[in-house]
């Protein structure tokens, strides 16, 4: 099939709106936010279900802590706030209460990435999925756009341990079915290919179906698979993809130390030694600026996956 | 014998366990575990409603403590043995390879009793408050209780849960403060001083108990008084002096015992100050 956007909706709502589908679904899932209700799109839920809602303040690692004593008595703690505010602020907290302990806390942090803008470098979370990832016990998970991001929040409900659940700030092309299942560690492909295998996660994925198609224009079949899942990695969906193409390309909003490249890059280094070009963020912070002009500065746009796709063909 | 000479009895052999526990791998932290041996025998042996036989990691419907200083696990795990959590024999495993019985607790080794880790400092008072949470959402009307070093309090995460539970009238909480004036680096006025710890929690909105905590009748009217002031729209603390190293001579009056094991001859010297009372493991 081909994919087409819908129009543009940004992750987050689609997080909210997973999490009031839970909040009618499930007596167990109760909420948390330290002072960002609105921000990460958590208003219905607190509206309708104010006994299950915990207002923190801002003081997130005690939202975590919280979070972790909520599980022990049965509860589905969904905690949300910003990325940077959700890992790197709460590391030892997420490490020793969630991780270690192996609770049932699913992190919910919005306005990950370069996406958030304006801000600047203190918000744009771009170290989060290595923090997550590094974790023994966590799921990490980044999905693309609005639909795939409210599977998501109802799929993490049903997987007993700690999540950690990626998503941001910017409306972008929704494009995945609503009715699509969510499957943790079951990477998609959007579009099948034989020349160059393109791995994306979060904003990235939608960039890349649109080098897909520049890369078509040029002659070349590229296939196009979503990793919404960067832990457990469907090492058997790259495998299988980079057996037939022989390179790869991974694409991400993310540090490119400790992020979805760097795990496929173990596992073709373990298991199928190929050339990988990895788009990512190389080694600096951010800085303010729009979305737009941020993704373009910082090599995170659809002709960085067009060249890094040309790049990685050229070395097979 | 009334209960409190047992009680006592227990809190005998429960010294004389940790003194065995931290010599055999020449590691742990005698110290507080020393100084905490009251405190953690009545809990478990008076205060607590629980159900040791069958543990599970909810609790429903009984009452649950957190070890927030999670480096006085030598004299946790010696009482949970003793409650009956597990068998007193595995206490010779402390801290060695292959154990339950970790460094600090944590529910990784499916060690009944535990239900979170512990050893990276602040954390155990938002645990508490996320489980009294749940506590009152399900409607259970048990009681969460928590032990805290007051070093530990220096620990900003302390104060976001301290301004949290009174925020929100966690009322059925009773937190526990080890004071005793030591850490690892010195006297606590000396590292960074709490000041006047009770005005600072009565300040912040809780009920404060004061005890002695190497007195056990002391200790169980506290807890008793304590108790009578949950329910009502406060949390409560118990601010608990003891003695570091309380039982041996030589550990008593210095922060060096904190987390330092004893040599074979200081063992011997702390064996002759403990006596077996109920047996040892």
């Amino acid at each position: 099939m081909k994919y087409t956007s819908t129009g543009n909706k940004d992750t987050r709502s689609g997080f909210g709106a997973g999490l009031y589908e839970l909040g009618k679904s499930n007596s167990d899932v109760v909420a948390l936010c330290a002072d960002l209700i609105g921000s990460l799109k958590m208003d219905d839920f607190v509206k309708d279900f104010p006994e299950r809602f915990v207002q923190t303040g801002i003081a997130e690692a005690n939202m975590i802590g919280m979070a972790a004593g909520l599980t022990i008595g049965g509860k589905i703690p969904f905690a949300g706030t910003f990325a940077a505010f959700a890992t790197g602020r709460v590391y030892d907290q997420i490490r020793q209460s969630v991780a270690y302990s192996n609770k049932n806390v699913k992190i919910c942090a919005s306005h990950a990435g370069l996406t958030l803008g304006e801000d600047g470098a203190t918000h744009q979370m771009m170290e989060d999925l290595g923090l997550m990832k590094m974790l023994p016990n966590m799921v990490v998970i980044n999905p693309c756009d609005y639909n795939q991001t409210k599977a998501a929040t109802l799929a993490i409900a049903k997987h007993i341990g700690p999540v950690y659940l990626r998503f941001g700030r910017p409306a972008v092309p929704n494009f995945t079915p609503a009715d699509q299942e969510f499957v943790i560690g079951k990477a998609i492909t959007l579009q099948e290919g034989s020349q160059v295998s393109i791995f994306a996660t979060g904003h990235l994925v939608w960039k890349a179906l649109e080098a897909a198609d520049i890369l078509a224009e040029k002659g070349i079949s590229a296939e196009v698979i979503n990793i919404h899942t960067i832990k457990p990695l469907d090492e058997e969906a790259i495998i299988r993809s980079v057996s037939k193409t022989r390179c790869a390309v991974s694409a991400e909003e993310h540090m490119m130390n400790g992020g979805l490249g760097d795990s496929i890059a173990q596992v073709l280094a373990r298991k199928l030694p190929t050339p990988l070009e990895m788009v990512a963020v190389n080694d600096m912070f951010g800085e303010s600026g729009t979305p737009t002009d941020l993704m373009v500065k910082y090599g995170l746009d659809t002709p960085n996956i067009v060249d890094a796709a040309l790049k990685a063909i050229a070395r097979k | 014998m009334t209960d409190i000479e047992n009680l006592k009895k227990i809190a005998a052999q429960v010294r004389r366990d940790v003194i065995r526990m931290v010599h055999k791998p020449a590691s742990g932290h005698p110290g507080g575990s020393l100084g905490c041996a009251d405190f953690f025998t009545a809990l478990y042996f008076d205060v607590l409603n629980i159900n040791p036989q069958k543990f599970s990691m909810d609790g429903a419907g009984e009452d649950l403590f957190f070890l927030s200083n999670g480096h006085l696990s030598a004299v946790w795990y010696s009482v949970l043995a003793r409650r009956g959590y597990f068998d007193v024999k595995e206490l010779s495993t402390f801290r060695l390879i292959d154990s339950r019985l970790q460094g600090h607790p944590t529910p990784a080794e499916h060690l009944p009793g535990i239900r979170i880790a512990s050893g990276s400092l602040g954390q155990g008072l938002s645990v508490a408050c996320g489980a009294a949470l749940a506590k009152k959402l399900n409607g259970d009307k048990s009681l969460i209780y928590t032990l805290h070093g007051d070093g530990e309090l220096q620990e900003g995460q302390i104060w976001e849960a301290v301004l949290f539970a009174a925020a929100k009238k966690i009322d059925n909480l009773i937190a526990t403060v080890d004071y005793n004036g030591k850490q690892i680096d010195g006297p606590v006025d000396s590292v960074v001083t709490l000041g006047d710890l009770k005005l600072k929690w009565l300040s912040f909105g809780w009920d404060v108990v004061e005890t002695d905590g190497n007195d056990m009748a002391q200790l169980l009217k506290a807890f008793v008084e304590a108790k009578n002031l949950t329910g009502k729209g406060k949390p409560v603390v118990i601010l608990m002096k003891t003695e570091m190293g309380m039982g041996v001579d030589f550990m008593m009056g210095t922060h060096k015992w904190h987390g330092k094991a004893p040599s074979n001859e200081e063992f011997e010297k702390a064996m002759a100050q403990l006596p077996e009372t109920i047996g040892d493991f």
